[in-house]
């Protein structure tokens, strides 16, 4: 029932791993471990892997869509992976997939960002 | 057959887990699909979310209160504070409306759960508080395992 976050710095990609239920209670943390790298490394651009996701609601979209709002001085892009249908559901419906690409898994979103896996 | 239950827990954000998982142990006895338990589970997060942030300014002192009917395979569920209530219901309706973008809020709660739900309704009354009620009819068509 609990959440974590898995983070690590590719060159200037941040990848970060979701595991648990993401809401309210838990987008803070996440806003906090994102943010916080954002500031101390040198990121352009961000995975997000949600293959550990097991529920997420609408606190979910707004804690994304903060974190690709603060790539956009940088000219980076925000990409998703390993999005459960019922994520996808979510994302589809707040119209996510306008300002976010979605890849399979981490892997190719690290090669559509030209990171050598 | 029908059944209800209650249940009434602090305005605090981990709260927000344990109220949707008790929603769903609840309407477990009806064989829920996962997709439809989903669904309810994200409608109970969205509401008491709204009820926390919204009715209570995240105050820990305020009350929110889960009611579930289940009649046949319908459920209905109300989700209510006694926080500040919501001046233009219309308005906190309508896609992508927050009145805390500051908060990183989506403005998609009620879109949810008007798309996970068949119906949903709105009372809310200044300096009084906040009911939604929300209610599904479960699918009676299911796989059945012998």
């Amino acid at each position: 029932m609990s959440f974590s976050v898995e983070v690590e710095q590719k060159q200037n990609i941040l990848c970060v791993r979701l595991h648990g239920e993401l809401d309210h209670h838990s987008a803070s943390e996440l806003r906090a471990i994102v943010d916080r790298h954002l500031e101390e490394h040198n990121t352009k651009h961000i995975v997000l892997n949600a293959e550990g996701l097991t529920f997420m609601d609408s606190s979910g979209i707004g804690v994304i869509l903060g974190r690709y709002k603060k790539l956009q001085p940088r000219g980076g892009r925000l990409i998703v992976c390993g999005v459960s249908a019922p994520v996808y559901r979510l994302f589809e419906m707040a119209g996510l997939f306008k300002v976010l690409s979605l890849e399979e898994q981490e892997s190719h979103a690290l090669q559509a960002l030209g990171e050598a896996v | 057959m029908k059944n209800e239950m209650e249940i009434q827990f602090s305005a605090l954000s981990q709260n927000e887990s344990f109220a949707r998982v008790s929603v769903a142990a609840f309407i477990a006895q009806l064989d829920p699909t996962m997709d439809e338990l989903t669904e309810i589970k994200t409608v109970v997060s969205e509401a008491v979310t709204n009820a926390i942030i919204h009715g209570y300014e995240e105050n820990p002192a305020g009350t929110v209160t889960i009611t579930v009917h289940l009649d046949d395979d319908v459920v209905g569920i109300s989700v209510r504070d006694e926080g500040g209530g919501i001046d233009d219901v219309d308005q906190a309706k309508e896609p992508l409306y927050t009145s805390k973008p500051d908060l990183e809020r989506s403005g998609m709660g009620f879109t949810i759960m008007e798309n996970f739900m068949d119906e949903m309704s709105v009372t809310s009354v200044a300096g009084r508080g906040t009911t939604v009620y929300v209610k599904k009819q479960l699918s009676k068509n299911k796989v059945v395992n012998h």
